[in-house]
């Protein structure tokens, strides 16, 4: 979790610009009818700039809809975690029902939730929410129940009451892996977005996200209008991932293992 | 039976843990205020055992036991307990670890600081206020442990093999200090460890533990005069000790 050095910098750059003319070089590999199955990263980049106002446009509703989703994520999967590790019981009664959650497929689930709260933001945040839930919570419990036994002990020394030995020690203590849910859960955001607008997408009034954008493109066989979608999607994960790990950075580099120094 | 000059009563107390053999069997003993009390003893002998029902973290199972005239549990806030390992929080830094006893009882904020700055004085780490955790030596995490123990100026203080995983001469150091920042406050401590010449070097009285289940086999006073300074170790007498201590503890182990 050390800073990234300027060498490991210059090797994903070679790495990317290597990759790069690998995918241009299977372009021009293939026949005259089959160009159209990979567009060139240049055709690619034409596209998103010949259609950068709607692109933008999509890019801004999905941006939304993660944050969203994420953010009510966040509450929910936080404030279940601290009910799941009050105690065994509750753990063992609830897993259950949080496992029916993430087991049952989205696409079974959409049309509920635009039949509950109408297609567009509501219904993306939704099924956003539903995505991060999981891996945040499950994290987050587990860091709650796994304090260090002899400073639960020394809290219980000094006749700690139940609240003061959650947010003292607990909570502080499950943060290392409140993050690590939290990474987890900043890379499904861009996803769940772009996935729940794929199937309760809209174009009525904010004229959807990335998801539905890419189903108009998928229709009219706009193939480098496609791939400038999943660019746009796998940049927003970077960009939710990296907002994380600065925050996670910032929350934990001066007292947790993971990002002390370590020679050479 | 009433003692009552006694700090700590041990009145034929046993211990087991749910369904197990007794971890501790037949145990008295009386403690007087300003008292030195050293556990020695193989493993498994229950020592530690001992301190966690003075601190109250565990009952007694049969016989009873008093800690400053009551039970343990209300005697909470006499007691102070030095862990094996340091315990420290990692993520707060000194000065907030040594507080936290203090926050967790409500102590308001200025009397916790000059607790706080008295008890860092003490233990020499003035100025490490700071400082978190893992930038510290093991020698000085103990001490930041010694100085947390000390804030809420216990009357009984249980130190359960605190210097086991220190070198050599941290631990002597350590072991000086203690006896030093004793003869400033007055406590009562009650001691586990592995080590007969620490056992020797600290206490007043010291009880020699056989194991399975643990039973007080021997005691054995300490008349060396305080305050012990490295110069203890070097004189006959001590010496002396050391090597009847050493002979009660081999004649409990070949025994079990």
């Amino acid at each position: 979790m050390s800073r990234p050095s300027l060498l490991s910098v210059m090797v994903a750059m070679l790495a990317g610009v290597l990759f790069l003319a690998l995918w241009t070089m299977v372009h021009y590999s293939l026949s005259e009818d089959y160009k159209f199955l990979l567009p060139t990263p240049l055709a690619v980049l034409q596209a998103l700039l010949h259609n950068a106002p709607a692109l933008a446009r999509a890019t801004g509703n999905t941006v939304e809809g993660a944050l969203l989703g994420f953010s009510l994520a966040l509450a929910f999967g936080g404030l279940s975690a601290l009910v799941l590790s009050l105690s065994p019981l509750m753990r063992a009664g609830l897993t259950p029902y949080l496992m029916m959650l993430q087991l049952t497929p989205i696409p079974v689930l959409a049309p509920l939730f635009v039949l509950w709260v109408g297609p567009g933001l509501k219904s993306v945040a939704l099924i956003t929410l539903l995505v991060c839930f999981f891996p945040l919570v499950v994290n987050t419990a587990q860091g709650l129940v796994s304090t260090d036994r002899r400073l639960v002990e020394l809290f219980q020394m000094y006749r700690a009451s139940r609240w003061q030995e959650i947010w003292r020690l607990r909570v502080p203590a499950a943060l290392p892996y409140f993050f690590a849910g939290l990474r987890i859960a900043a890379i499904l955001a861009p996803i769940g977005a772009v996935i729940g607008d794929f199937s309760s997408g809209s174009s009525a009034g904010d004229g959807g996200g990335l998801g539905f954008q890419a189903l108009i493109y998928s229709s009219q066989a706009r193939y480098p209008e496609l791939f400038a979608v999943v660019m746009l999607t796998a940049l927003l994960g970077f960009l939710f991932m990296g907002v994380v790990m600065v925050l996670s950075r910032l929350a934990l580099s001066h007292w947790h293992d993971s990002y002390a120094q370590r020679d050479g | 039976m009433t003692h009552p000059a006694s700090l700590v009563l041990f009145d034929r107390v046993s211990k087991r843990f749910g369904d197990g053999p007794p971890v501790l069997s037949d145990i008295s003993l009386v403690a007087r205020p300003g008292e030195f009390i050293s556990f020695i003893g193989p493993s498994g002998c229950g020592k530690s055992t001992m301190l966690r029902l003075i601190a109250g973290l565990t009952g007694v199972s049969g016989g009873s036991l008093s800690v400053d005239g009551g039970t343990p549990e209300q005697a909470g806030s006499e007691l102070a307990f030095i862990f094996q390992e340091p315990t420290l929080l990692p993520w707060l830094q000194v000065a907030d670890n040594v507080e936290v006893p203090q926050k967790l009882r409500g102590v308001p904020p200025a009397q916790r600081a000059a607790s706080r700055s008295a008890a860092l004085a003490l233990v020499g780490l003035s100025g490490r206020e700071a400082a978190y955790p893992r930038q510290l030596s093991g020698g000085q995490q103990m001490r930041v442990s010694i100085a947390r123990a000390l804030t809420l100026t216990p009357k009984i203080l249980l130190l359960d093999e605190p210097f086991g995983a220190l070198d050599e001469m941290t631990r002597e150091r350590l072991q000086e200090e203690l006896l030093a920042i004793r003869a400033q406050q007055a406590w009562t401590a009650f001691f586990v460890t592995h080590s007969v010449a620490e056992a020797v070097f600290l206490s007043s009285r010291i009880f020699v533990m056989s194991a399975q289940p643990g039973r007080l086999r021997a005691e054995i006073k300490v008349p060396l005069p305080y305050p012990r300074t490295a110069e203890t170790r070097l004189s006959r007498d001590y010496q002396d000790l050391v090597v009847e201590v050493s002979q009660q503890l081999r004649a409990v182990k070949t025994a079990a």
